[in-house]
């Protein structure tokens, strides 16, 4: 999404942080969300993504800073007031509902009739692809896929300006979760509202989002588009969090840098937000790090013994050891280095596929 | 009887298959030889022998000759057909019993309702202290509560004699009313409503009231639509434990209701007491247990645990 520049925001938080106790589990956070985006914030577990989304939903009231929508502030209006709607890690399924009941539920509160309920929940199943058939099915008896089918709905039945998600995909196995996760990102299209996603996987965030934010301990650490997080990471977290990284040690050494925890020079950009930096992080992702053949040479160069080597599906990653440190190379099978157990190799790399980050 | 009652999954033991032509001696050695009927053995002999026994001496009792011990050697009608004869005003111990009951059961569902509420999401660990307050009065014998009561209430008891010292005259008469008896049982049945009312609330989950907030509902509508369904099982359970012990009550209306009010329990006392009608007490006992039963069977049959648990 290209002109996010030019949208409105509709959820902006000034200054927010959120104390339990004297414990800060948010910390001085400032955000802007736009209209329409699909917004994911990721993070370790602890690292206060829930809590705010929760404060975002109405569930907590921030202890500092101030949470606005459509500019109005919003800090103190309870969950059944506010235009917004979340679907829980739990999915939150009434058991004592059907599927038809449990996405009537948000009409019948609002006191819609009988007969219109059913028609738009028919139309909500249709569009989370649920069969018509199972409108009066036990919820319980629904599959994990199906429950989460039936959550969305309900969701939708509330009609929300914003759509919250707290890690709704985290019980799904690998394979049903991709399919949902392209589903969500349909329906993020055809509903044009504003989806805000919580997860811990960077993967999920990287498929769905338009833009991600990064927390941490409380902080939000880097927000931008799924490129920008993986092409320019603020910092070590960041960029290791983003998948299996190689991180370098360095200090500065004249012109180049010096290894601290692999010996050696080496030949490096300095980090973008920090051009004077004495020391940095060099990180290359295996994807980028390649054997080298006799005479071949490259930017930066290592020696080490292959140890051990794990298929990937269609690539390999050959774990190798530098000294005491242990790199990562992956190749697709096709250039797949034969008979690697205890081979004697070559690491290379070009200073264009490495990033360095602030220390 | 309704198959909510019976868990499948205590019963997942088969006994051993045997062909239908093996003899009975052989069928019964080898249901013998399953361990679980070995271990079922002494609670089949506890309830035979402390439950069964004296049900099956109360129904054939029951049978016997007006005001005679021939329990077993005679058989009639002549207890039921006197209980059910016009003139006995015995309906109107039912009545009382009934109605007190009934009363009880809305009143202490009412009153318990918001403490079953406030211990499950409100007190937080001040909750176990609630529960240990409301356990306390059980430790002390229910006449000895009770007759506490006819001490405060009596004339120039601690209530009357300490408005009159303070000179404001008496207290209103209260002692001896059907209301005292009503205020006496619900005290006395509180307990036995809160605890599983508790039980029930707690097995709303959070998640489940957060989401019918989020998605528009007031405190009445998530009330009305997530909370009391889901609570139902204790909800119900409280109810029928509370009833069928009110019904049975007798020391409220013998001791603050000083006999003015005749409860079906103290019927049935009489009998087997002063007026040693053995057999016309049992026709009685025979009579209220199959009500209670009757009305256990309809609230159980309602009650599916399984399904109001999401697991079916």
């Amino acid at each position: 999404m290209t002109d996010l520049k030019d949208r409105k925001p509709i959820l902006q938080l000034v200054g927010v942080r959120k104390t339990f106790n004297d414990f800060a589990a948010v910390e001085k956070i400032d955000l802007d969300i736009f209209e329409g985006e699909f917004f994911t914030i990721v993070g370790p577990s602890g690292s206060g993504k829930t809590t705010m989304l929760r404060m975002l939903a109405g569930m907590e009231a921030p202890s500092e800073g101030n949470i606005t929508l459509h500019g109005e502030r919003i800090n103190d209006v309870p969950a059944n007031k506010r235009p917004t709607c979340l679907v829980f890690q739990s999915l939150a399924l009434f058991p004592h509902m059907s599927v038809g009941q449990n996405i009537e539920f948000p009409l019948k509160i609002k006191g819609v009739d009988a007969a219109s309920r059913k028609a738009r929940a028919l139309e909500l199943m249709a569009i989370v692809r649920l069969p018509a058939s199972y409108y009066g099915k036990n919820v319980m008896k629904c599959s994990g896929g199906e429950r989460q089918r039936v959550a969305l709905a309900r969701a939708l039945a509330y009609d929300p300006e914003v759509l919250f998600f707290d890690e709704p995909l985290s019980a799904i196995d690998y394979k049903l979760k991709k399919v949902l996760e392209k589903e969500l990102k349909d329906l993020h299209r055809e509903t044009g509202k504003t989806f805000i996603y919580i997860t811990h996987s960077l993967e999920e965030a990287m498929v769905m989002s338009d833009r991600i934010g990064v927390m941490r301990a409380g902080r939000l650490v880097q927000v931008g588009t799924p490129e920008e997080i993986y092409a320019a990471p603020v910092d070590r977290f960041v960029s290791e969090f983003v998948g299996e990284v190689n991180v370098i040690e360095v200090t500065r050494a004249g012109e180049g840098w010096q290894g601290v925890d692999v010996p050696g020079a080496f030949r490096a950009a300095a980090p973008h937000d920090q051009p004077q930096a004495h020391s940095a992080f060099v990180v290359i992702r295996p994807e980028y790090m390649r054997f080298l053949k006799d005479g071949e040479a490259a930017d930066n160069m290592l020696e080490g013994v292959v140890y051990n080597e794990y298929s990937l599906g269609s690539r390999i990653q050959y774990q190798v050891r530098v000294g005491e440190k242990v790199m990562l190379v992956e190749l697709s099978r096709a250039n797949a280095l034969p008979a690697a157990a205890n081979r004697n190799v070559r690491l290379g790399w070009d200073v264009a596929d490495a990033i360095s980050v602030k220390a | 009887m309704s198959t909510a009652l019976i868990d499948p999954t205590l019963n997942n033991t088969p006994l051993p298959a045997v062909p239908a032509a093996t003899p009975l001696g052989a069928r019964f050695a080898a249901a013998w030889a399953a361990a679980g009927t070995r271990c079922a053995l002494p609670v089949v002999v506890l309830l035979a022998a402390g439950f069964l026994a004296p049900l099956v001496a109360i129904f054939a009792y029951s049978f016997a000759p007006p005001r005679s011990f021939e329990v077993f050697r005679a058989f009639t009608f002549a207890n039921y057909a006197e209980l059910f004869s016009l003139e006995n005003t015995v309906w109107l111990s039912f009545a009382w019993s009934i109605g007190f009951a009934l009363l009880t059961c809305a009143v202490l569902a009412v009153v318990a309702y918001p403490i079953a509420y406030g211990m499950v999401f409100l007190f937080g660990r001040w909750s176990s202290l609630v529960s240990v307050l409301f356990v306390f009065p059980l430790f002390v014998s229910e006449n000895v509560r009770l007759y506490g009561w006819v001490l405060f209430f009596i004339k120039n008891g601690v209530l009357d004699g300490s408005l009159k010292w303070l000179g404001l005259g008496g207290a209103p008469t209260v002692l001896y009313t059907p209301g005292v008896i009503l205020a006496g049982m619900v005290y006395t049945y509180l307990p036995f409503m809160l605890f599983p009312l508790t039980l029930g609330l707690s097995m709303v989950p959070r998640d489940l009231i957060d989401a019918a907030r989020d998605l528009g509902a007031n405190r009445f509508q998530i009330w009305r639509e997530v909370e009391v369904p889901l609570a139902m099982p204790g909800i119900l359970i409280g109810m029928l434990l509370t009833f069928v012990l009110a019904i049975g009550a007798v020391s409220e209306a013998k001791i603050l209701g000083g006999q003015s009010v005749i409860v079906i329990s103290h019927d049935i006392e009489i009998a087997f007491t002063y007026a040693q009608n053995w057999p016309l007490g049992s026709a009685l006992a025979v009579l209220v247990t199959a009500f209670i039963g009757a009305l256990t069977l309809a609230v159980f049959a309602k009650l599916d645990l399984d399904r109001l648990l999401g697991r079916r």
